[in-house]
């Protein structure tokens, strides 16, 4: 049924690399995630019309769109469908959202050549891709009606899901989509000028907002098989330890545990409920080998990664002279910033179900990266890669956490019904504890830094050396590294828009058994801080004001970075004054994911901490798909960035031991601590570009600039807690 | 067995009495709006409600509420819970959505109590109730439109 109409068109419209990873070929047919949204089913039925993978046109007029990126509250649903009900002139209340089957040909991300979600792609990358998948839908459509009324097609309307001519004759799609099924999809579909958009730039409701209020939705955690069992791992207790013996007699005790099982992860307990699992697992006594763990404190991996910075690490960019010129400055300024390691803490801890019968695997994941979940799938059960079906389920956020180059959660998944062996059902969950003390963190990084003034206070000198693990290196993204530097390392501390004559950024890599991973808007989360504050820092230091000083600083090139900066200015009504009575003002800058955003923050001293009470933000992202989600987006970020530099360090204790493993200790952000976050979007044509990530990293150097301004204090060592307590 | 009123109906279950109600509702009655996210009382994404009050159903042994009435999200009724739910998909307040559930029902049980809640009582009602995408103006302003509907 579905026709290939412009898929070489979409092999020329992606822009970005195709990394060297073994991809399998496309899985068995496919019917997308079922039921994703509480019972839909797909309008696949006899007489629906699927002109291209992602449409899908129902004889009662529902038009529903395949999703190739997982929903996980960034909007892809909502944002894809609207593109394509642009191009399609439909009626918004006719649109339906489905998740893509695994099939890496036709739903591969143009941005890096595999079906996947991450760097705040989904928009930008199907930007024309699924403008092309409703205008040649739209196409067809109007073919078949302009053959059944025998009217020229130029003389055919679209609006609002009604195709009409002026002679009078008019109808819904439904009505057309068989015979519209007939028709040959158009090669190169016209696609409006965005000056004829009536969708796309306008707040529709989002598709899942009612589902996720009434408890409807389906994630991964609530499918239940017939006779499937629940199992939980025990998991090293330090990071590269391994299972050296174990006793399981007394968790084989507990009333529905089932069996106990060694997998290469850990002890599987499986159990005929989550309860019971746990229980089973808590009974459990095993004895570790740390022969190969990560036995250092935190403490002590700062002490080392701080002494490997004054190495200098290799060059990841010199500009003019370098660090040269600060020797002999007027004023030489330096600071070493200290970020912790960091979970995600996604509300819905990672979890999966697997089923395993005569005609292969099927799972049910929140699989961010679907072309490496699947082939982990086939390769540890065995099988074919098209014998595993992946059904991409919604899932309870990820910030990365979900898109696992190692595919590790699958891996774990497969191995526990490899491990039980035959055919069955099995759900894989991790606890809170799992979730939080199983590694991929964002990695703990230092940036040591220093500027050289001269009398006039100008930076004649820059230099960030930033120490840290890579996340891409030795995994199948490695080929995204440049000359050895991993690029995710130190994002945002090179190309900075600000005209420096004279700069270094380094980069010493280390390794540790910790896994890292990327952290929503990954390296940025740190180099912003570590930029921003200590750009603030040399302004203070030249007696400058924080925003007149950046905008003197800005290179001529870099209008957009302006643009958002002087915003925000005007939108908190920046006069100079960063102290107003009990009330301090801190300003950021910050580009990532090619989208532009600016922060100004409120902050008043509470007990010693920072209360934050207003942000404002202003957002380049290009064309704004859907306003509404783009500002639902940037408060999320805001308080995604906030909770974590006020209370968030994964800390490893005496000997190695992860010290935070639930709420009770790493610490979320809550209601009352949430500002009121104004956003403006500046107007824009260009392509759009990403808002998953793009509000989390200013609002760490906006809130800690105008702590500064209140309490004269620099914090240097995240988070704001940990400067409290010392 | 452990009876109890459940969304209206009585139900009966055969688990160990420890058994968190939770998992209760989930694994054995297959009602999977009420989530999992902590264990441990910190995140309220279990929250029902047990004789009308919210109550974290991760640390409710099932056989505390023998003879008692749960209210989950399935079963979720009335005029604040309309107003609530109304308001959430009409200010698209949900992200992720794993916490909504929990979220909606503290939501619900302000109302019930707090006709017209201010952004103290706000805080005191859903400080338990954590939202990792941050979706808090929302739910501050969709518990106020709520408000104002029952009122209205």
């Amino acid at each position: 049924m579905n026709k290939t109409f412009s898929r070489r068109s979409f092999l020329t419209s992606s822009a970005g690399l195709v990394i060297g990873v073994t991809l399998p070929m496309k899985g068995r047919a496919q019917s997308g995630a079922e039921a994703a949204m509480g019972g839909n089913a797909s309008p696949q039925g006899s007489g629906s019309f699927a002109p291209n993978a992602f449409v899908r046109i129902a004889p009662d007029d529902t038009v529903t769109v395949l999703i190739k990126h997982i929903e996980f509250g960034q909007g892809p649903y909502t944002g894809l469908s609207t593109l394509v009900a642009e191009e399609l002139d439909a009626d918004w209340s006719q649109m339906r959202a489905e998740s893509a089957p695994f099939d890496n040909e036709l739903y591969k991300n143009l941005a890096f050549g595999l079906q996947g979600t991450g760097g705040s792609t989904a928009i930008a990358n199907s930007y024309t891709q699924m403008r092309r998948a409703g205008a040649a839908a739209r196409a067809m459509l109007v073919e078949a009606a302009a053959a059944e009324w025998g009217v020229p097609a130029g003389e055919i309307t679209v609006e609002k899901g009604v195709i009409s001519h002026p002679g009078g004759q008019f109808s819904g799609f439904g009505a057309f989509a068989e015979a519209a099924a007939q028709l040959t999809p158009p090669e190169e579909p016209a696609l409006k000028d965005p000056s004829a958009f009536t969708l796309i730039g306008t707040d529709v409701p989002k598709l899942d907002s009612r589902a996720k209020s009434t408890g409807e939705a389906v994630f991964s955690m609530d499918v239940y098989r017939e006779g499937m069992e629940t199992v939980v791992v025990a998991h090293p207790v330090k990071m590269g330890a391994k299972v050296a013996s174990y006793d399981d007699s007394a968790a084989k005790e507990v009333p529905g545990v089932t069996a106990v099982r060694q997998i290469p992860q850990g002890i599987a307990v499986y159990a005929g409920s989550t309860a019971a699992a746990i229980k089973g697992r808590d009974a459990l006594e095993i004895k570790w080998d740390e022969s190969a763990a990560e036995t250092r404190s935190s403490d002590q991996i700062y002490e080392a990664f701080s002494a490997a910075a004054d190495q200098g690490g290799m060059d990841a960019e010199v500009i003019g002279e370098g660090a040269a010129p600060i020797e002999g400055a007027a004023q030489v300024i330096e600071a070493e910033f200290r970020f912790p390691y960091l979970a995600h803490a996604a509300m819905e801890p990672l979890d999966g179900v697997i089923e395993i019968t005569q005609d292969g695997a099927e799972a049910w994941v929140g699989s961010q990266f679907p072309s490496l979940d699947v082939p982990t799938i086939a390769q540890t059960l065995g099988l074919d890669a098209a014998n595993v079906k992946m059904n991409v389920m919604l899932a309870g956020g990820s910030f990365g956490r979900r898109a696992q180059d190692t595919a590790h959660f699958a891996a774990e998944l497969a191995e526990v019904a490899k491990a039980a062996g035959g055919n069955g059902a099995w759900k894989l969950v991790y606890t809170r504890e799992d979730d939080m003390t199983g590694g991929y963190y964002r990695p703990l990084t230092v940036h040591k830094m220093r500027a050289g003034l001269d009398d006039s206070g100008a930076i004649v000198g820059w230099e960030n050396v930033v120490v840290n693990q890579s996340i891409m290196g030795g995994g199948p993204f490695a080929g995204m590294m440049q000359d050895g530097i991993d690029p995710t390392s130190i994002e945002g501390s090179t190309k900075m828009p600000y005209a420096l004559a004279n700069s270094r950024v380094g980069w010493v890599r280390e390794e540790s058994p910790v896994r890292v991973l990327w952290w929503r808007a990954v390296g940025h989360t740190h180099t912003a801080y570590a930029t921003e504050v200590f750009l603030d820092m040399a302004l203070e230091a030249a007696g400058k004001d924080p925003v007149q000083g950046r905008l003197d600083l800005l290179k001529d090139d870099a209008g957009r970075d302006r643009a958002v900066l002087e915003k925000v200015a005007k939108m908190a009504g920046w006069d100079g004054e960063t102290v107003k009575g009990d009330k301090a003002y801190g300003v950021a800058l910050h580009e990532s994911f090619n989208s532009y955003t600016a922060q100004i923050a409120e902050v008043t001293d509470v007990d010693g901490m920072p209360r934050v009470t207003r942000v404002w933000c202003a957002l380049d992202c290009g064309v704004a798909v859907n306003p509404n989600v783009i500002r639902a987006q940037i408060e999320g970020g805001v308080g995604f960035g906030l909770g974590s530099i006020l209370f968030n360090e994964l800390t490893l204790g005496e000997g190695g031991t992860v010290q935070e493993r639930n709420f009770d200790t790493y610490r979320m952000l809550r209601i009352d601590e949430m500002p009121e976050v104004i956003v403006e979007i500046i107007d824009s044509a260009a392509d759009p570009t990403g808002v998953g990530e793009p509000g989390t990293p200013p609002i760490g150097p906006a809130v800690a600039n105008a702590w500064r301004a209140l309490t004269g204090k620099t914090v240097t060592h995240l988070p704001f807690s940990r400067a409290k307590d010392a | 067995m452990i009876s109890f009123d459940l969304n209206g109906k009585q139900v009966s279950v055969d688990v160990p009495e420890d058994t968190p109600l939770l998992w209760v509702l989930r694994d054995e009655l297959r009602l999977t709006g009420t989530k999992y996210g902590c264990g441990i009382a910190q995140c309220g994404a279990c929250t029902v409600m047990l004789d009308g009050a919210a109550q974290r159903s991760c640390v409710t042994p099932v056989s505390s509420v023998e003879g008692s009435s749960v209210e989950t999200i399935e079963g979720l009724s009335g005029r604040e819970a309309t107003a609530v739910q109304d308001a959430w998909t009409q200010i698209d307040v949900p992200q992720c959505g794993w916490c909504q559930s929990g979220q909606v029902m503290s939501a619900t049980a302000l109302l019930r109590d707090t006709p017209k809640p201010s952004d103290a009582d706000i805080d005191a009602a859903m400080g338990g109730n954590v939202c990792r995408c941050a979706t808090y103006v929302r739910i501050r302003k969709a518990i106020h439109d709520a408000a104002d509907t029952l009122e209205g």
